[in-house]
């Protein structure tokens, strides 16, 4: 465990300037269906991306092959200077093993559009399971973050309650905590609040608003236009599985350059 | 409910029956009034055939040919609580094989390794496929194909002395629930939500850690109903065991009429005995559910 820390450590020193997640040329095939095409995109340390674009064009895929849940078949990711699931000697690749793709992994924490929490643990070891049994903290320590996790998210006062009693944004928010507590390096977001009653929106929106203000390196697949506007550093418009257009995130959603996103912005604006 | 349909019909009347004219509500608090009680004529009829009956069960086998204090004497015989003792200690060790080589048999049926995936099939396939009794038979009388048995290097034996009664019940029961259970066990499995799976992936688990802690104890909460079945269906599956000479509560009540030739007084001291266990262990099975029903709703009434 220390070593690969260690490791892990001094990979991350040597590109300073590099960007943490890099996306070359991305290609996905599900059977016969191209779910992502030379997606190319960068995200630098701190910087928050949000993915925008209509159903079906890609978003989550990209996300889920950045951690792994898929695996790419065209072009190279890049992940905190390590090349995403595979290791490169010479002209020869060689796919990771199990226990090489879970370290990787470790270096960024997922939330997901249905929460996915562990409906047989309370809050408080949904957090701590993830330290003690992949870090190999103590159990006392584990408990101890894991409750100043779910505080810093306002949760402190549900830390022994199961999910299913908690509300949609409570157990996202418990998800999201639990995602910090491996202590990640970047946090990939899948629809969080698409799965949420209207007036749960917003406190999930607060945590992440929190995250990003202070520092963290953030990749946010959404429909929220609006979070996006206000959080985002740059947008992302995808579509058929393509990135159609990237910029900053007032400029893309104001002045959007290609058609295909002027048609998306208006169509999902006129909707509300 | 008559809300809404009242406001419907006031929102659109129907033109057929001109206007509908309503009085105002009457002031009603229904929890100031006095409830009646339905009457379940349904109920009370079934309870009282089932009072019937069983009264006159207890009747015809009161005044039937069963002497009941031989019954009763016998219950607590040295040798009926041997076998007693015997089945109960045989049930668990075959329960405990039948467990661990049903999770190993399932996880090994869902892996990714085909190899692996193959060799449980065929496990399967062959102690599903065959009766309990030719098993325990052919376990018992392994000495005929293989005189001697031993590991290279270590020592041998010859198998009769090494294939006891009790060796011979433990393979034959455990290898046999093995293969049950596993089914119970996989189905188990795959009722946990795939979500499960990637959330205990995303956060840096292996394959093994995430079916440790996170699968398998949700699984556990679907397979205990019907793990408590095939505990209690082993119980009496031991009794099987007397045809190879293991000394189980049946074949101890054998024993005993064999000598002192009451049959029917003995047989219902076996059967009042494999009710004990059987209760004792339903008991633990909705402990046990309780402890792995945590953290669930279910919406239906489990007991």
């Amino acid at each position: 465990m220390n070593a690969r820390g260690m490791t892990a450590m001094t990979d991350a020193a040597a590109p300073a300037a590099a960007p943490i997640v890099s996306g070359r040329k991305v290609g996905k095939l599900f059977g016969d269906f191209r779910a992502l095409t030379d997606v190319s995109i960068d995200v630098a340390e701190g910087e928050v991306v949000c993915i925008i674009g209509p159903s079906g064009s890609g978003k989550t895929t990209f996300l889920r092959c950045i951690n792994q849940l898929e695996r790419i078949d065209n072009g190279a990711l890049w992940l905190d200077g390590e090349l995403v699931g595979f290791r490169l000697e010479g002209e020869r690749l060689h796919p990771l093993p199990d226990g090489e793709i879970a370290r990787q992994r470790r270096k960024t924490g997922m939330v997901f559009q249905r929460f996915n929490l562990f409906p047989h643990m309370t809050a408080l070891q949904n957090v701590s399971e993830g330290p003690v049994q992949v870090l190999g903290e103590s159990r006392a320590k584990a408990t101890e973050r894991a409750r100043a996790l779910l505080t810093r998210v306002g949760l402190g006062d549900k830390t022994d309650s199961f999910p299913k009693d908690l509300s949609g944004g409570q157990q996202q928010r418990t998800a999201i905590a639990r995602a910090l507590a491996m202590n990640p390096k970047v946090m990939l977001f899948d629809e969080p609040t698409s799965a949420l009653d209207p007036e749960l929106v917003g406190e999930v929106l607060a945590v992440m608003r929190d995250l990003a203000r202070e520092g963290m390196t953030m990749i946010v697949v959404t429909h929220e236009l609006g979070f996006a506007r206000e959080v985002a550093d740059r947008v992302v418009f995808m579509d058929q599985g393509r990135v159609v257009e990237t910029g900053p995130a007032h400029a893309l959603m104001d002045t959007p350059q290609e058609k295909r996103t002027r048609d998306f912005l208006r169509s999902v604006t006129h909707k509300d | 409910m008559s809300l809404t349909s009242g406001a419907a019909a006031a929102i659109a009347p129907n033109p057929h029956s001109g206007p509908a004219r309503r009085e105002a509500a009457p002031e009603v608090d229904i929890s100031k009034m006095i409830q009646v009680r339905p009457r379940r004529w349904g109920r009370m009829t079934a309870v009282a055939l089932i009072v019937l009956i069983l009264a006159w069960l207890t009747k015809a086998f009161a005044e039937g040919n069963i002497a009941w204090d031989v019954t009763g004497d016998h219950m607590f015989w040295p040798t009926i609580l041997k076998g007693v003792w015997g089945t109960i200690w045989m049930s668990i060790a075959c329960m405990i094989m039948g467990i661990v080589i049903g999770v190993v048999c399932a996880v090994m049926r869902g892996s990714p390794n085909p190899v692996l995936r193959w060799v449980a099939i065929g496990y399967q396939w062959f102690f599903r496929g065959t009766p309990v009794v030719l098993q325990l038979l052919i376990w018992f009388n392994l000495a005929l194909v293989f005189p001697y048995m031993g590991v290279p290097g270590i020592g041998s034996a010859r198998t009769v002395d090494l294939i006891t009664p009790i060796v011979a019940t433990l393979l034959g029961l455990g290898l046999n629930q093995g293969a049950y259970t596993s089914e119970v066990v996989r189905a188990g499995l795959l009722s946990v939500d795939r979500g499960q799976f990637e959330a205990a992936q995303a956060i840096g688990m292996g394959y093994w850690t995430s079916l440790r802690r996170i699968i398998l104890p949700q699984a556990m909460r679907v397979v205990i109903p019907p793990l408590g079945n095939e505990f209690i269906g082993l119980v009496k599956m031991t009794s099987l065991a007397s045809i190879i000479g293991f000394s189980d509560l049946l074949r101890s009540v054998q024993d005993v009429y064999y000598l002192n030739a009451r049959v029917i007084e003995l047989l219902m001291v076996a059967a009042a005995w494999y009710l004990v266990v059987v209760t004792i262990l339903s008991i633990g099975q909705s402990a046990l559910e309780r402890r792995f029903g945590r953290g669930f709703a279910s919406g239906v009434r489990t007991e």
